[in-house]
């Protein structure tokens, strides 16, 4: 193209244009919450909200990992499956040790290095098998998923595995437990994302997971070792799984074969939501805070309403997905 | 004016507040070859996709057998017998040749594929133009040069009245750009109009009827080829004479000592026992067809390609090079010539992709974005990177600036050796010029390089030595006098030097 600034040189982006792929999760957000406090008075309480947001730390916290995954180009189904494989064997760590006459304080800070073991552990196999294996990353964690789900059906019997009651009355804060009436999973939540944000934003590292998804050849090309990124991304993964399962498991304080069913889709929807790419190169890690909340809220709204049936809330989600996707691609520019 | 099947009126384009064409006229008579000339982002490629029907002209008429006609998409223009063949290929990777051939207008029988019939047209069209590939053979597998044929194919086979070629001849070797020429011959003489843009001038020279040269998106000079020889193309391009194509070769000094050491390298499936070494000062050419193994052998070099035997040392480091780490840190860089497919992302802006080789420089765990902004600035001014924003994507550039960018990305790791391969394919003239001139300072700043190039007079003009491959073997090394035309494509295509055919 010829320069349209004619002899001057080319200036710094003018006035940037308001972008609705940017802005649209947001304004989604943010139009769910004006709907919510008109339906019931109730949604807008501190008390409603912190619930939600509560409840939405687990698998808002397994998105970020995902935001990176699918940010490189791949997938990662096994999430949910993990998260119950990770919960039964934290819990059968925990169980066996109390017994032994060890601290509440020991027996849970074990229990939580195995569990991060084992999330980073099991992101690394899948990693392993994504870029050592050369396998598509579907077809590696739609293996795993099943096998993860398998095996803590197989720990459990069959049936649910229960915390010790001591260890589950120390373990209890870390869920139900508050900082100025915020709860910590909620605190957690906000620090991963933070971390989240400016790991993908700001490092060496984060820039290298954008390159990788937008262009593989074009990456190793520029010397980037692709294999070692997309590794640490799988594990990045598994260690934010693994964090979701910390918070989880003081909740209930079991885990069964179907603890975190089908996480794994909430998980990708809310990236997806939130405008990352799902064929990569481009991840929005606020975005998918946000596509989380969104789709805690749809939940909360339909409970406090009595219009819509609670039972279609799968429905309503599914067409946000949609929309957010078909508005995406119209602001990405008509082909 | 009599016989005009296709033309432009008055064409200007804009794309938001960037005007690229500014009412530029063109036309396409029966029978004729229209050779558009100008620089990369002259708006050549612009003005044939709103005569193709790719994109709508915001001001000014197009015409169809004389007739004011409003082509509203690419299916529009190809019902009236007008195809485009893209610089891109458009070509579904996945499927087979003769599939691609008759995408989205299959021939069909009974509501089923009548195979057989588009069989038989598929081999009618590939025998026309002499390619050997099979019809069944998916598209992904070919090599870059077949899929441009098969392209081509796709194209002729429709009822075409009017064909608009940009630079199909790119990534063509030369016996294939003869029989496309030939068939491009054959094609006119049946009354179809043809539109070719190229930057190579000894082409056009050789096909065009006439020619029409466009400058910064203006119509410049419209002439009957045979009135104009390539210097004048050239300078009615560029606007200014080029003097020196080629800036003067000062030989490295007798006691230059040897920077790089390449030992019978081998490249499953591509280069076999390679040595050759290189020495600071120095410009060393590779010349050979496509498909000798050259890039291979390059990519091999560097780490980026699995090597079964050889040695690859450059001096002053103590470990041989094996990866492409290494190599970056020994100081050699490549600079690939798939722009697009390796060397930039496309989608994203300048920064990250001036940056990404050399981004550990811009700190170690975090990146400073101001640092890298400076870089930018500095890189457009010294490059000379025309773009409209510092934000754009690289998308947006054209491809002689999207060239640049990609050697001030390379050049982000002061390199002292300098792999370029085909570093001006598909590139304009001045721009040519400029990264003639810049590889002839880094030589003299005591940099070397390393050019793979298919313009023999490219090799011919800038090295002190030339290495010829043919078939994944180096046969033969020139130097001096020996450098001209004869010599190389003699000893490219196997009558002279080592490994030569009895």
């Amino acid at each position: 193209m010829p320069d349209p600034s004619g002899p001057d040189a080319p200036r710094p982006s003018r006035t940037r244009r308001f972008e609705l792929k940017t802005w649209g999760p947001f304004i989604a957000l943010g139009i769910l919450v004006i709907l919510g406090t008109l339906v019931n008075p109730v949604f807008l309480t501190p008390n409603n909200l912190v619930n939600v947001l509560t409840r939405t730390a687990f698998t808002g916290i397994i998105a970020i990992g995902a935001t990176f995954v699918i940010t490189t180009g791949g997938i990662d189904l096994s999430v949910g499956s993990l998260a119950a494989f990770i919960a039964g064997v934290m819990i059968m760590v925990m169980n066996a040790l109390q017994p032994a006459g060890m601290a509440p304080l020991s027996v849970v800070a074990i229990g939580m290095v195995a569990a991060l073991a084992l999330g980073v552990g099991a992101g690394l196999i899948n990693g392993l098998l994504v870029t050592k294996g050369r396998i598509e990353p579907f077809i590696v964690t739609l293996g795993t998923m099943g096998i993860f789900r398998s095996l803590v059906t197989y720990l459990a019997n069959g049936g649910t595995l229960s915390l010790n009651m001591g260890t589950r009355g120390f373990y209890r804060p870390v869920y139900y437990g508050d900082l100025f009436g915020v709860t910590y999973p909620i605190l957690v939540y906000a620090l991963v994302a933070t971390v989240g944000a400016v790991v993908l934003y700001r490092t060496r590292y984060g820039r290298y997971v954008t390159a990788t998804g937008s262009n593989e050849e074009v990456a190793r090309y520029s010397a980037i070792k692709v294999d070692r990124i997309k590794l640490a991304a799988y594990a990045l993964q598994g260690a934010c799984v693994a964090l979701a399962v910390v918070l989880y498991v003081p909740r209930l304080g079991s885990a069964s074969a179907t603890t975190g069913l089908l996480w794994e889709l909430e998980a990708i929807a809310a990236v997806i939501i939130g405008g990352t790419i799902l064929k990569g190169g481009a991840g929005r890690i606020w975005g998918t805070v946000a596509g989380a909340i969104m789709l805690a809220l749809i939940d909360n709204i339909l409970n406090l309403t009595g219009a819509i049936s609670v039972y279609l809330n799968a429905a309503i989600q599914g067409c946000i997905i949609i929309i957010a996707v078909l508005v995406q691609r119209d602001a990405k520019g008509r082909r | 004016m009599p016989d005009v099947v296709l033309a432009g009126r008055a064409i200007s384009k804009s794309f938001g507040q960037v005007q690229v064409l500014f009412g530029v006229d063109f036309a396409i008579r029966r029978g004729e070859i229209h050779a558009l000339m100008g620089e990369n982002g002259a708006g050549k490629s612009t003005l044939m996709k709103i005569l193709g029907g790719y994109q709508p002209a915001s001001a000014g008429t197009v015409e169809v057998d004389g007739a004011a006609t409003v082509l509203r998409d690419s299916g529009d223009a190809e019902r009236l017998g007008i195809v485009m063949i893209h610089q891109e290929f458009s070509l579904a990777e996945t499927m087979t040749v003769e599939e691609n051939i008759y995408l989205g207008r299959e021939v069909v029988r009974h509501g089923f594929l009548d195979r057989a019939t588009m069989r038989e047209g598929t081999r009618k069209v590939l025998a026309e133009l002499e390619c050997p590939v099979d019809p069944d053979a998916r598209v992904g597998g070919l090599s870059v040069s077949e899929k441009q044929m098969v392209e081509i194919a796709k194209a002729v086979s429709r009822d075409v009245r009017v064909l608009i070629m940009d630079e199909p001849t790119a990534v063509l070797t030369g016996a294939e750009t003869e029989i496309l020429f030939r068939l491009i011959r054959r094609l006119t003489a049946q009354g179809v109009g043809v539109a070719y843009i190229s930057h190579k001038l000894t082409e056009v020279k050789a096909i065009s009827d006439r020619v029409t040269v466009l400058r910064d998106g203006r119509w410049v000079e419209t002439r009957p080829t045979a009135e104009l020889s390539p210097d004048d193309i050239a300078r009615l391009m560029v606007g200014r004479e080029i003097s020196d194509m080629y800036p003067p070769r000062l030989p490295p000094p007798d006691d230059a000592p040897t920077v790089l050491a390449v030992d019978h390298l081998s490249i499953p499936g591509w280069v076999r026992d390679a040595s050759f070494t290189l020495r600071r000062g120095e410009i060393l050419g590779f010349a050979g067809l496509v498909g000798a193994g050259r890039t291979e052998l390059m990519e091999g070099l560097v780490g980026l390609r699995r090597r079964t035997a050889g040695e690859v040392r450059a001096t002053g480091v103590a470990e041989p090079i094996r990866t492409i780490d290494q190599a970056v840190a020994a100081g050699i860089a490549y600079l690939t010539e798939d722009r697009k497919g390796k060397g930039l992302l496309v989608d994203k802006p300048l920064t990250p992709n001036l940056t990404l080789l050399a981004l550990a420089r811009y700190g170690r765990i975090f990146v400073d974005r101001a640092a890298e902004r400076r870089a930018l600035v500095a890189a457009i001014a010294e490059h000379r990177i025309k773009t409209a924003d510092l934000d754009a994507r690289v998308a947006s550039l054209s491809g002689g600036n999207q060239q640049k960018l990609l050697i001030a990305k390379t050049m982000q790791v002061e390199p002292k050796i300098l792999i370029v391969d085909e570093p001006t394919r598909g590139i304009d003239v001045g721009t040519k010029h400029q990264i003639y001139l810049f590889l002839a300072a880094f030589v003299a700043a005591g940099g070397s390089v390393v050019i793979i190039s298919s313009e023999l007079p490219e090799l011919i003009g800038l090295a002190h030595r030339v290495v010829v491959m043919r078939d994944g073997r180096i046969t033969g090394t020139l130097s001096g006098a020996d450098i001209e035309e004869n010599e190389v494509v003699r000893h490219a295509t196997g009558l002279k030097g080592a490994h030569a055919d009895a």
